[in-house]
């Protein structure tokens, strides 16, 4: 037997320790393209997609726990949608309706692609990720988990079992940037959060870096500037500084995809926005601007 | 290309047998050349073009996305599986014809197992919802009016 279809995480660790040579398969969306490309010989898959302990999600206390194994698609309905909402709009412009049904944000981090759409959110909410393994169980920070492109410290025979963020943090904005608005990697994005209680704003870069960037001194900045009570939109010369570090905060290389430049700008401009969003009261749905008819 | 594996896969209802098959199958291949069924079109491999799109328990998934032995004990619905009409065809494959939304053909699968999908979960979708459900669908002749066109046709004749 060389692929493995466990219904539980136990099973899922004996499947490993049969076959320690074995790839944990998600969703699929990355893998069977390498496989498919011959750029992948599996010699042994385990299969998470119904391992229970992986499925849905849940409130605990002020958190969110979300399954590895939850869906861009599962992600989108309204109400994780309301309690996640950065979530929801980044994987609103993952792939196409038939990828949102198949990728999972465990896949997502197990992949550690530079442009994944969702560690930007995971980063600007200090998530949390719980992996495990038949030796037990251990939380991350993303950027102890991603510590390059296609790059993760897991360790042999460890999965990743949750996401844990806090629910319905202040205000949330995503941005991304491509060539068209469905089924695109993108050339940045950004994810920004405005933690009204907390009086912080909080800045993740993707695509324009080997992993992705928190844009802290951009954060400092701009916090130690916005007027937290009355909540008024920043002036233009702080919103120009604030996109200014920003951009100085991103490393992006120039690929296939993209120039480094146009990277550095983009992100920039999309910071912009996300910051300007967050006080301009546009609460749009996120089906509205991410809309390619829009 | 390592030891060959045997399952059984539940294809538009049916046990199918699948021998000898090297693992890391993906579930269109095993569809076109294993299991005699072509309407699910090979053309990107990398989920870009939704000309594979088929339903695995009821979700709309390219299968050229999915590992193949790791569909064991889904459903899985071809587009062979949607014809229900006298002439084999379905409501909304007869919209395609009707409308004229199928030029080379080569994409025509993949869309009507979109809007069959689509259909199914939102029966009287708006045009933007309708452009978002087939927009991991490519169709590179009608320029996609006729599609939609055939959407909005499917769309009036099933609401009567």
């Amino acid at each position: 037997m060389l692929v493995f279809l466990p219904v539980s995480l136990e099973e899922a660790f004996d499947a490993f320790e049969q076959c320690p040579d074995a790839h944990f398969l998600a969703g699929g969306t990355d893998f069977m393209v390498e496989v498919n490309f011959a750029l992948r010989r599996p010699p042994a898959v385990v299969c998470l997609r119904r391992v229970e302990e992986l499925q849905g999600w849940r409130v605990e206390g002020s958190e969110v726990v979300l399954g590895a194994g939850i869906t861009y698609t599962e992600l989108l309905a309204p109400r994780l949608g309301e309690l996640l909402p950065g979530l929801a709009q980044a994987s609103r412009t993952v792939g196409s309706p038939q990828i949102r049904n198949a990728g999972t944000v465990g896949g997502n981090l197990g992949t550690a692609s530079p442009a994944g759409d969702s560690l930007p959110v995971l980063a600007a909410l200090d998530a949390k990720i719980v992996v495990a393994s038949k030796h037990g169980r251990r939380s991350l920070e993303l950027a102890d988990l991603i510590v390059g492109p296609k790059r993760t410290t897991l360790a042999p025979g460890e999965v990743i079992v949750e996401v844990r963020v806090p629910a319905a943090l202040g205000s949330q904005q995503f941005l991304k940037v491509g060539t068209r608005n469905a089924m695109v990697i993108a050339v940045a994005n950004v994810a920004l959060v405005a933690d009204w209680a907390g009086r912080s704003v909080r800045c993740a870069l993707g695509s324009v870096g080997p992993v992705v960037i928190r844009a802290r001194e951009a954060e400092e900045f701009i916090s130690a500037r916005i007027d937290w009570e009355g909540r008024t939109p920043p002036s233009d010369g702080d919103l120009a500084e604030f996109t200014a570090l920003v951009r100085s905060a991103a490393r992006p290389i120039d690929d296939h995809r993209s120039t480094a430049d146009y990277r550095r700008h983009s992100v920039g401009v999309c910071a912009e926005r996300a910051l300007g969003r967050v006080f301009s009261g546009d609460n749009r749905e996120a089906s509205e601007r991410t809309s390619w008819a829009s | 290309m390592g030891e060959l594996i045997d399952y059984q896969l539940r294809v538009n209802g049916r046990e199918r047998d699948v021998a000898e098959a090297w693992l890391g199958e993906s579930l269109l291949y095993v569809l076109r050349e294993r299991l005699g069924l072509p309407g699910s079109k090979n053309a990107c491999e990398q989920g870009e073009c939704g000309s594979c799109s088929v339903l695995m328990d009821g979700k709309l998934v390219c299968s050229c996305m999915v590992l193949a032995a790791s569909a064991v004990g889904s459903d899985i619905v071809t587009v062979e599986g949607l014809g229900d009409g006298d002439d084999g065809l379905s409501d909304i494959q007869a919209a395609f014809v009707a409308e004229g939304g199928v030029q080379c053909g080569f994409c025509t699968p993949g869309f009507v197992v979109s809007v069959h999908d689509l259909l199914e979960h939102n029966p009287d979708p708006t045009e933007l919802e309708v452009r978002e459900a087939v927009s991991g669908n490519l169709c590179r002749c009608t320029g996609y009016g006729r599609i939609l066109a055939a959407v909005k046709a499917a769309q009036e004749t099933r609401r009567g």
